[in-house]
């Protein structure tokens, strides 16, 4: 076992965990943060997405020893600080999410993206979430929540 | 003018709302099974084979059991004490036959991932180092990978008993069609094959089951598409009572018919908790997904169409084969996707002249059954496929051919020639407005400019017809305990808000919106005061569930009657408070109002109030029921049809054979919508699937019954960059049946996307004179239909 | 699937770790950790201890220094996307890291991981093949260096010894007639290249003067054809001659995505693709 010591979402965490635990596998397993999903556990659907020292990753490719000393986000805390309110809000209204299994990764990937300002095209958001699948939507809805949600922020700049 | 139960004031019925209820999924503060932690819960991962035909010999697990963590390892012939197995047929699906199934496999492996020895520990990472140091003795057998062979006269039968591997054969003949292709212009001949899929599901299947010894009760957390099926199932091969089993599907990360059949590791997992007496938990990881989740869509057509040269369709003609798995899957089986494929191809077009004839084929490759849209996709691509290769023939436009041939709107009811009967259908309106949607003309001009500069774009259509809400016929008579109705149960609580239980489910599609919005408008109560209960078999009616498209229609009707007796019952109730009759009252906005004039008279949670806690002030004799329920069942249709057209915009890259999707449209006709905004996003969702099929999906196999591509990089599913925007546009046609008038619309978009790619491709590549019908629709085989490798 | 156990050690230098390396045969470095904690996930391996060298500080930063452009091994993707030096000093690889993967993925992974672990589909070791990349290389020796030409042995395989670490990559700076182009042909956005072209060449009056053209995802190993682009080069550049090169210089394989003839057929569409721009004014092709 190594200790840790890690903030989660605004939260000092000090904890024992075998290196080959994966920083999901820590949220979900050991601090009940269940948020962040695991859908293939090889880097490529996303489902996994957090923000580790201000950055979103692939949770599943992150192993939680790497994590020490860093400051976690999950779409728990990020939820909680209302700073996505307006995103989320958009998902709802446009059903952006049948599901909900992928869209805790998709809005965080999304809020990477709005981040930046502006008001990407649909072609830039398509782009920018090529990397979180999505079974139900077919991906015009949330192409359609992120960029209702971009155009909105920049009016409101 | 009289308003139709669904003209109420301030109806929900046909409006475009959000969900309710969605704000703790974007939370991230959802309950999926692949969530849930149970104290003392031991995890299970399942020891596969690795062949895809092999004897088990003997099975050492005497290393693994000493390892941390481990708690106890279970082998195939401990499990068949306390779990029996199961055959996967039906009785009206006549001459069907299937091998017992176990929940472990017991002496013979038939698929490279059937589960073979199961290894429960403290942790998933525990119970995997485990079962690398299990040593099972295999003998390799000679494994049947290929449907033709297994087909063939002499080809040595996976089960011995059996005779053969042709588990299903269908056989239809209406009309004559000989005559009808002696007396065509032209017939054609082509071939169609279809790549194998598997739905992929972001979450992948989860079961957490928990036997509690001193109640002697089961509770199985479970994501299923049918509970109630489900907790029949589990009691039946662990010999308990149903009363001794609950079954609770939670929030479920997707499903599209995955979910909704019997697996071996559920079973499994359901016998080791009795076994354990400890809550048992199984997640799947995507590996063992690819080869264990059920597969479809195996298919190679022969089809041919006949067509004279004013463009009538004269035939359609089709030799069926699919390559199913070793068992035919319980309880729904694996052949009537097969059986689909029979009863929809040119069921679009008034053609008497139909033959059909399927075979549905055993093989050592994962197990097949229903996934979305079933058979759909196959009987559309073929049959919109054929319609192109007439018209091309003739030299006719691809869409004056259907013109000519698509039932009229008028034409209903009306019974197609493989026996399916229509209540009433809009193809033609449908065209229409997919035509007036894509703006056909000025694509047809894109298309030429981009031609001359040398870039190669294409223009698709499929038009299709989809089976949903379906009665009985599908399942309840041929002898699976699997129901066709589902119920509703209403009840006015004490604030004179609303609970109402359903028996449909959830996956995401939006069942418990649907059902507040019918139960709101049927009773006259904001939908804020109304809460849904799903997917509890001890807190909802029976029933039979969400699949084949049916929540809506079915589980919708149930709801909007039982919201009508119960708004009866509180109209009763207020009457004799209001001293009036109920016939002159109403109930708006959850108040009482006189019918007439919309005076408020009572609020509800007033007349709750009176009910519950005064009743002593109501006639002695009055039944105070604020609760009701009523069930539904179709009946005079066996399936409510829809009717639906799209069309594909894409471009071809003919130096790379990549394919760009430019743009997609959909005209879908599903009755009347209970909520707009999500039948499109269904739509949309269901497209999305089709052209995944298209272009990317396919399960691949090498000739010793290995999936080669049993991962996340190498089985290519749809994602944002590749996708296009899709229109959605509606007609309506309601059901009479039904007093919503509402029929299904879950998988009309994964119907027809495939199809109208393929013609798009094929339209593209007309200059060449080459014609492909063979998905997935992959940059080589574009190149080497090209000649260009 | 979980990985398997492992111990876990974080030196705090780079001479550590070559001596925990060196203590422990069954070890592995682990940097951005994308390509390797996908494998273990996968229980593809199973080494004894991962050693992180994720934050050492000697395998950072970007600076010109005697004449070249000094990329320390732990840069990471997003860095290499966003660096001014980097834009102007080796713009094909600010304009190839934008096909690596995903954002999340580049967050994490590093330039040196992706040379060292040499996959032949990934983009980086072409890249550096297309600059003529010097590898800085330190082991219980001492530090080396190595062409990129010669570090890349096959698949997977580099002459990285089990005891050493790459450090850095140098990279000449980019002269001011310097041309370069990049192409890869995926089946979706992120994917791993069906086939792949780096190119980095100088245009004159009379045409380019020198070119580089590294192929990847064709083969077992990132792959310069020389040949080919000789006959690119001056006045009169022969796409036919080249085209016909590259099925000598080219060993294409078969995968799951395309077999060996498509993937060469596929070659010599991005040949003119990526190449022929850079006969052009703009002289950029990506």
């Amino acid at each position: 076992m190594t200790e840790i010591s890690l903030t989660v979402n605004g939260e000092a965490i000090t904890a024992n965990v075998l290196p080959r635990t994966h920083l999901v596998d820590f949220l979900r397993e050991e601090l009940g943060l269940t948020g962040a999903h695991l859908g293939c556990e090889h880097g490529v659907c996303g489902a996994c997405t957090v923000r580790l020292d201000g950055e979103i990753v692939r949770g599943c490719l992150v192993l939680a020893v790497q994590a020490d000393g860093g400051n976690v986000e999950t779409i728990e805390g990020i939820s909680d600080t209302g700073e996505i309110a307006d995103l989320q809000q958009a998902f709802i209204d446009r059903n952006a999410l049948q599901c909900g299994f992928c869209t805790p990764g998709m809005l965080i990937a999304a809020q990477d993206l709005l981040r930046h300002g502006g008001v990407p095209s649909r072609e830039e958001i398509r782009e920018h979430l090529s990397g979180n699948y999505c079974r139900c939507t077919g991906y015009h809805a949330i192409v359609d929540a992120v960029e209702t949600t971009a155009k909105q922020r920049e009016a409101a700049q | 003018m009289s308003l139709s139960p669904v003209d109420l004031p301030n109806s929900y019925i046909g409006r475009a709302m959000p969900r309710p209820n969605l704000a703790r999924l974007t939370q991230g503060r959802g309950e999926y099974v692949s969530d849930l932690s149970l104290p003392r819960m031991l995890h299970v991962v399942f020891l596969r084979s690795p062949y895809a035909h092999a004897e088990i010999v003997s099975i050492d697990s005497s290393e693994a059991a000493k390892m941390p963590g481990v708690a106890r390892i279970v082998t195939g012939r401990e499990l068949a004490e306390i779990c029996s197995p199961w055959i996967g047929v039906l009785g009206h699906l006549k001459g069907l036959k299937s091998a017992p199934q176990h929940a472990l496999a017991v002496d013979r492996a038939c698929w490279q991932g059937e589960p073979v020895v199961a290894i429960l520990a403290r942790t998933r990472a525990e119970a995997e180092d485990a079962a690398e140091r299990i040593y099972v003795d295999y003998t390799e057998l000679a494994p049947v990978v290929d449907a033709f062979a297994a087909a063939a006269l002499g080809a040595v039968p996976i089960h011995a008993d059996l005779g053969d591997n042709i588990a299903f054969e269908r056989k239809l003949d209406a009309g004559d069609v000989d005559a009808a292709a002696a007396s065509s212009d032209h017939v054609i001949a082509q071939r169609f094959v279809f790549g194998r899929h598997t739905g992929v599901t972001l979450e992948a299947r989860s079961i957490v089951a928990d036997w509690n010894r001193a109640e002697q009760r089961l509770t199985v957390h479970l994501g299923s598409q049918a509970p109630h099926m489900m907790q029949n199932i589990i009691a039946k091969h662990l010999a308990i009572e149903e009363q001794q089993v609950r079954v609770l599907t939670h929030d479920v990360g997707g499903s599209f018919g995955i979910k909704v059949h019997v697996y071996a590791e559920d079973m499994a997992v359901a016998a080791l908790a009795k076994l354990m007496g400890r809550p048992v938990k199984f997640f799947a990881d995507r590996l063992e997904s690819f080869v264990s989740d059920i597969h479809a869509r195996d298919h190679v057509v022969d089809g041919r169409i006949g067509v004279t040269n004013e463009g009538r369709i004269t035939f359609f003609d089709i030799d069926d084969i699919t390559g199913i798995g070793p068992f035919s899957v319980y309880p729904r089986t694996s052949a009537v996707e097969a059986n689909q494929v029979v009863n929809l191809v040119g069921g679009n077009y008034a053609v008497p002249n139909y033959r059909a004839r399927a075979r549905v084929v055993f093989q050592n490759k994962t197990p097949t059954s229903q996934y979305r849209a079933v058979g759909h996709p196959i009987a559309c691509s073929v049959t919109e496929g054929l319609v192109d290769l007439a018209a091309r023939a003739i030299g006719m436009d691809v869409v004056e051919l259907r013109r000519r041939n698509l039932y009229a709107d008028d034409a209903y009811p009306c019974t197609a020639a493989s026996g399916i009967k229509f209540e009433g259908l809009s193809h033609h309106a449908s065209l229409d407005k997919l035509l007036a949607m894509m703006d056909l003309p000025r694509l047809r001009k894109d298309q030429a400019e981009a031609r001359a500069r040398g870039v190669h774009r294409g223009i698709g259509f499929a038009s299709f017809i989809e089976i949903t809400n379906p009665g009985p016929a599908f399942y309840g008579v041929g002898g699976a305990r699997i129901s066709s109705q589902d119920g509703a149960t209403v009840k006015l609580d004490a604030t004179g808000a609303v609970t109402v239980q359903s028996s449909i489910t959830e996956q995401g599609q939006g069942s418990a919106a649907i059902i507040a919005q019918v139960t709101a408008t049927a009773i006259g109560v904001p939908i804020e005061r109304v809460r849904v209960i799903l997917g509890d078999t001890d807190n909802t009616p029976y029933g039979g569930g969400t699949w084949a498209s049916r929540g809506a229609g079915i589980g919708g009707e149930a709801a909007f009657q039982a919201g009508r007796a119960l708004r009866d019952n509180i109209l009763t109730v207020a009457a004799a408070i209001l001293q009036s009759t109920p016939e002159h009252l109403d109930i708006r906005q959850g108040v009482v109002v006189d019918a007439a004039d919309g005076r408020a008279r009572l609020d509800l949670s007033e007349l709750a109030r009176i009910a519950y806690f005064r009743p002593d002030t109501l006639p002695r004799d009055m039944q105070t029921e604020l609760m009701a329920t009523r069930h539904y069942v179709p009946r005079d249709y066996g399936f409510a049809f829809t009717n639906g057209i799209q069309a594909s915009y894409l471009e071809v890259d003919t130096e790379t054979g990549f394919i760009r999707l430019l743009h997609h449209w959909v005209v879908e006709d599903c009755g009347q919508p209970i909520n707009p905004l999500l039948v499109d996003e269904q739509v949309r969702g269901g497209v999305v699937q089709g052209l995944g099929a298209a272009l990317f999906e396919q399960c691949r196999y090498d000739d010793q019954g290995q999936m080669i591509n049993a991962n996340m990089a190498d089985y290519l599913v749809p994602m944002a960059g590749e996708m296009p925007d899709i229109a959605v546009g509606h007609v309506i046609t309601p059901t009479a049946e039904s007093a919503i008038g509402a029929k299904g619309a879950g998988e009309a978009g994964t119907a027809g996307a495939a199809a109208c790619v393929a013609n798009a491709v094929n339209d593209a590549l007309s200059p060449f004179g080459v014609v492909i019908t063979e998905i997935p629709l992959t940059p080589e085989l574009v190149l080497q239909a090209l000649g260009r490798v | 699937m979980k990985a398997p156990a492992f111990e876990y050690l974080r030196p705090t230098s780079v001479i550590e770790a070559i001596a925990l390396l060196g203590q422990h045969p069954e070890a592995k470095l682990i940097a951005g950790g994308q390509s390797l904690l996908a494998s273990l996930n996968l229980r593809l391996s199973q080494p004894s201890h991962l050693i992180d060298i994720g934050r050492l500080p000697e395998l950072r930063g970007i600076a010109v220094h005697g004449g070249v452009l000094r990329i320390g091994a732990l840069t990471r993707h997003a860095e290499t996307m966003t660096s001014p030096e980097i834009a102007t000093h080796a713009p094909l690889l600010a304009a190839a890291i934008h096909h690596v993967a995903h954002a999340a993925i580049r967050s994490r992974g590093t330039i040196g991981g992706s040379l060292a672990n040499a996959d032949p589909a990934a983009e980086l070791p072409a890249c550096a093949l297309a600059l003529d990349a010097t590898l800085v290389i330190i082991g219980p020796g001492g530090e080396r260096r190595e062409k990129a030409t010669d570090f890349f042995t096959g698949l997977f395989g580099t002459t990285l010894a089990p005891d050493e670490i790459l450090t850095a990559i140098e990279v000449p700076l980019a002269a001011a007639n310097a041309v370069h182009g990049f192409q890869e042909l995926t089946r979706r956005s992120g994917d791993y290249a069906i086939v792949g072209l780096a190119a980095q060449g100088l245009r004159g009056a009379n045409g380019l003067s020198a070119l580089r053209l590294a192929w990847f995802s064709i083969g077992s190993k990132a792959t310069l054809t020389p040949n080919a682009a000789a006959a690119l080069l001056g006045a009169q550049p022969d796409f036919t001659r080249a085209a016909e090169m590259l099925a000598q210089e080219l060993d294409p394989h078969d995968d799951l995505q395309a077999n060996a003839a498509t993937r060469l057929t596929l070659a010599r569409v991005l040949l003119r693709r990526v190449a022929g721009p850079l006969l052009t004014p703009s002289g950029i092709a990506a």
